[in-house]
């Protein structure tokens, strides 16, 4: 266990989040509800510490809220252009499996890479390979299946690995 | 109710609507398993948002209160849809579900 | 106005789900009917939102919130079963 971190509150973002969704649930903002948040906030990560062995390590918060941002308007965009898809002619579709090479090595980042893919333009994450180093994406209408892997390393997985592997050395 | 802002829910009510009809008819319409994945798991999912989004708005405007708990499907919805997706994608694979001919293969096994 | 597009989104929820029921009747594999079933309940929430906004009550809310819940466990212990032949290892 990281000695710089406080064994009272091991996990700072699993508690915010679940303060934030205990006052979400009740829909309400007055002090006792806070309070009783705040108290299992800190209760539930101490007893659940031993699910969580890694402590989350964020670092650039820009570019995650940057990448979060991107990620918002991708799945607008996606939205809108898997409808036209699904509307227009089927037999214009070209459906194809790719195999994205993997650069992340963390389990949290791969996962959230995993579930952008499946929200975002016309892809949907598949499998990963047994060590972890190559994804499976089915994607709906490829044309061009160089062009999307391109795509998706650049768009997705770069901040991912700015944010969430910088500072794990 | 103001009515431009009556006007916003109306949109936003039927955009929710005929995005979660445009996911289900891609359900019934695509050819093979994989390709029925994509409807469901984005079209619906968003369409589901627009529709919470339009009982966020409503209902904070009629408490004259901010009421925010619907926002919490929305997020729940997101996470877990690809979650889902990825998890059916896998056992469809694993059983050897079948797929159209013209599917292209670029895994390089 | 808000009213009768409210009818109108419910009508085009309801043939949404009519549409799943489709897929989850036809088949023709497992993982289609697991889909099928996937989209009912994504469907379901919007439809008993779209209830609880046109009967102007909030306890419809707790009703979609354990739905999404209930089914997206559905969803995950059906693949596994698929994946594995059993749930619990």
């Amino acid at each position: 266990m990281n000695k710089t971190r406080s064994s009272w509150l091991p996990h700072p973002f699993l508690s915010l989040s679940l303060w934030l969704i205990w006052l979400l649930l009740n829909n309400t903002v007055s002090a006792g509800h806070m309070l009783l948040g705040a108290i299992l906030a800190l209760v539930i990560p101490l007893l659940t510490r031993g699910f969580w062995p890694e402590t989350l390590c964020l670092s650039k918060p820009k570019t995650l809220f940057k990448f979060i941002l991107v990620v918002l308007w991708d799945i607008l965009v996606a939205n809108l252009i898997v409808a036209r898809l699904i509307l227009g002619k089927r037999d214009h579709l070209q459906p194809s499996f790719l195999a994205v090479p993997l650069e992340l090595d963390s389990p949290l980042a791969i996962g959230i890479l995993a579930n952008t893919i499946s929200l975002t333009p016309g892809t949907v994450s598949c499998d990963l390979s047994a060590d972890r180093k190559t994804l499976l994406v089915h994607a709906l209408d490829a044309k061009e299946p160089q062009e999307i892997i391109d795509e998706i390393k650049e768009r997705y997985e770069r901040p991912l690995k700015e944010v969430f592997e910088s500072c794990s050395k | 109710m103001p009515f431009a802002f009556e006007l916003l829910l109306s949109a936003l009510v039927l955009v929710g609507a005929v995005l979660t009809l445009i996911g289900s008819l891609g359900l019934v319409k695509l050819p093979d398993f994989y390709m029925r994945l994509h409807g469901p798991t984005k079209a619906t999912t968003l369409g589901g948002g627009a529709i919470l989004l339009v009982s966020v708005l409503y209902f904070s405007q009629k408490s004259g209160d901010v009421s925010l708990h619907e926002i919490l499907i929305t997020l729940f919805l997101f996470i877990t849809a690809p979650v889902g997706a990825h998890l059916m994608a896998k056992a469809a694979l694993h059983l050897k579900t079948k797929k159209v001919k013209r599917t292209g293969d670029y895994r390089g096994e | 106005m808000l009213e009768i597009s409210l009818q109108i989104a419910l009508l085009l929820v309801s043939i949404a789900l009519i549409m799943s029921f489709y897929r989850l009747y036809v088949g023709p594999s497992a993982p289609d009917r697991i889909l099928a079933l996937d989209t009912l309940y994504v469907n379901t929430i919007g439809l008993l939102v779209i209830a609880g906004i046109l009967l102007d009550s909030a306890l419809f809310f707790e009703a979609a919130l354990l739905i999404a819940v209930m089914g997206f466990v559905g969803t995950v212990a059906l693949s596994k079963y698929l994946l594995r032949g059993d749930i619990m290892e």
